[in-house]
């Protein structure tokens, strides 16, 4: 039952109060993959991760890691996981060295080995400076990274990232990718929550979109892209009086609706793919082109991803579970 | 991908900007084995160091341990010394060791605060997934302090002595004392740990505790013999885990043996632990 599969969630719920913060997920998380729990604050992201890494009991469903009960085999699944929580999970007052010293020694490692191997991690995420430096007037990025050390003094068999990189400058959000893809490299399977769909297009090779409880999309990237169209064309003109025309333009080579922005010069364009093989980057250009063709000028022309907001806003427009 | 990139500057230290290797990382999750879990009482010695080292941190919080001790002993000595027992050198044979065990039960009502505000934080949520015996962390309080009621008892001792106390029972009998008052002190703490998961705010927690601890310790024969007392108050004081802790060090520290009220504060020590602790521990998992 374990065999590739390193979490799996039957109709899982937890309740508070009134709240179903996790209302019924069903979730399959592949074994050596990083796997995205992708949606917006108060989805229920956390509160899922914290059921599986047993520091909540489930009020209805099941959940296995790695084939093991979360509440009934409670003690198997702690030695298989480590989760590197939302807010720090490291002792602020303590320095770096001592919270690695004291949680290799709870994972049985003697004194010795314990600080070595808290000396090696600290040197492999750039922290070996900051060692002797409490934790509390660490930046950011390096919490983070302390943070994620400690979750790999015992290499875990799965990894729990909650929200990893929120309020990281875009370096330390760099270096926490690329500690991310070492760790999955190496064989960890990796549960990430992200409020960016950009996080989640980096790192996972799978998603669950997740709102108010419940999975409302899971899919491979490509497939929850092409479900909510893959991005949109941001056009800028010269003359605002070209407008109305460039508008005419874009609808047609798109095959999509135009926004006129409240920019005079800016209108949007969204890129489904609708009536077309060919990609986005391609339709973009040949909306480009087309625009040229009709003399208009072109200032700028970019074209984007779609934005958590836009994936969403695609994703309950049409109700229901795509899962 | 190897994100070396040392020529950076910018305004953040020269440790901020060092970036993490992926190879050295690469090479230090492979191929590790994992060391057998540690034991209860190893995992709870650990969780005692880490105690151990917030004080070496903050060594602020050592105030309620020395300063406080030193006020209530020179307080109560001068205060009731020559209305009580006609004067500051009499009183104090009797009251020291009375006000040992009440000022390191007090202080054990701290406890509940320490637990109630280090619960919320992200580091409680990585104990809590660790694979190690589960009361670890709270015995690991616990031991910590005990360290500070040590230094506590160590500080009021010293005054007394300075002012006058003159034990009977010598070095051994100050120890046997000292000794029996931090085992119950341990056991009694579980009310506070129970009460720091239990309470939502650091103070209420202040509150409920105040509650309990002010009747608990002045209702007993700390600062006078209770034959005094109308009859239904003797009842309560005669029987109070204080009032016995408090006869018992008392008369270790002169010299005697007694039997009963040391029975008697191991008795509610073990009582403590088994009901408290057996709360504490369910709210712990259940959090």
């Amino acid at each position: 039952m374990s065999d590739g599969v390193a979490v799996e969630t039957e109709g899982l719920v937890k309740v508070f109060g009134g709240n179903r913060a996790v209302d019924g997920v069903d979730l399959r998380v592949p074994a050596g993959t990083v796997y995205g729990l992708l949606g917006p604050n108060g989805a229920g992201k956390t509160t899922a991760v914290k059921m599986l890494a047993t520091l909540l009991r489930p009020d209805e469903g099941r959940a296995r890691v790695f084939g093991h009960d979360v509440v009934a085999e409670a003690d198997t699944v702690r030695g298989r996981v480590s989760l590197t929580g939302q807010y720090a999970s490291v002792d602020e007052d303590l320095t770096g060295t001592e919270n690695l010293v004291l949680l290799a020694r709870l994972l049985g490692h003697g004194r010795p080995a314990a600080r070595d191997r808290s000396a090696q991690l600290l040197d492999a995420f750039g922290l070996a400076e900051a060692a002797d430096r409490q934790v509390k007037h660490y930046s950011g990025g390096m919490r983070r990274r302390i943070d994620i050390a400690a979750s790999i003094l015992n290499t875990p068999d799965l990894l729990f990232l909650d929200e990893p990189t929120t309020g990281l400058d875009p370096r330390s959000r760099n270096q926490v990718w690329d500690i991310v893809r070492a760790v999955v490299d190496q064989g960890t399977t990796v549960l990430l929550t992200t409020q960016y769909l950009d996080e989640a297009d980096q790192l996972a090779s799978r998603i669950a979109v997740i709102d108010h409880g419940r999975v409302i999309a899971e899919g491979t990237k490509g497939e929850l892209k092409a479900s909510v169209g893959s991005g949109s064309v941001h056009v800028r003109l010269r003359d605002p009086e070209q407008r109305p025309e460039a508008g005419r333009v874009l609808t047609t080579a798109l095959n999509a609706e135009v926004q006129f922005d409240p920019d005079p010069v800016a209108l949007t364009a969204t890129v489904n793919g609708h009536g077309t093989d060919l990609g986005a980057a391609e339709q973009a250009a040949r909306a480009l082109a087309e625009l040229a063709r009709a003399g208009i000028t072109v200032d700028n022309f970019a074209l984007g991803q779609p934005s958590l907001d836009e994936v969403f806003l695609a994703l309950t427009d049409r109700k229901g579970p795509a899962a | 991908m190897s994100s070396a990139t040392s020529t950076e500057t910018g305004t953040a230290t020269g440790a901020d900007l060092a970036a993490p290797r992926s190879e050295e990382l690469a090479a230090l999750l492979v191929g590790q084995s994992r060391p057998p879990r540690p034991g209860a009482l190893s995992a709870s010695l650990t969780f005692g160091w880490r105690a151990m080292l917030k004080i070496k941190h903050v060594p602020e919080q050592l105030f309620d341990v020395t300063a406080f001790p030193i006020m209530m002993v020179l307080m109560y000595t001068y205060l009731f010394g020559g209305a009580l027992a006609g004067s500051v050198s009499a009183y104090i044979q009797f009251l020291l060791p009375g006000i040992l065990v009440m000022s390191v039960v007090m202080i054990t009502m701290y406890t509940g605060v320490s637990v109630n505000t280090d619960i919320e934080k992200g580091v409680f949520d990585r104990f809590r997934t660790l694979p190690i015996w589960r009361p670890a962390p709270m015995v690991g309080y616990l031991l910590g302090d005990v360290v500070r009621y040590l230094i506590a008892s160590a500080v009021m001792l010293t005054v007394g002595l300075v002012i006058g106390y003159r034990p009977d029972g010598g070095i051994v009998g100050v120890l046997l004392g000292v000794a029996l008052l931090l085992v119950f002190s341990f056991s009694f703490s579980w009310i506070w740990t129970m009460f720091g998961l239990l309470l939502r705010s650091e103070k209420s927690v202040m509150g409920v505790s105040m509650m309990v601890i002010f009747p608990l310790t002045f209702l007993s024969n700390v600062f006078v013999d209770p034959k005094t007392m109308p009859g239904w108050l003797q009842a309560f004081v005669n029987n109070s885990p204080v009032t016995h802790l408090a006869t018992a060090v008392r008369e270790l520290m002169a010299g005697e043996w007694p039997a009963a009220d040391i029975a008697w504060s191991l008795g509610w020590s073990v009582l403590f632990v088994a009901v408290f602790g057996a709360v504490t521990m369910r709210l712990y998992n259940r959090r």
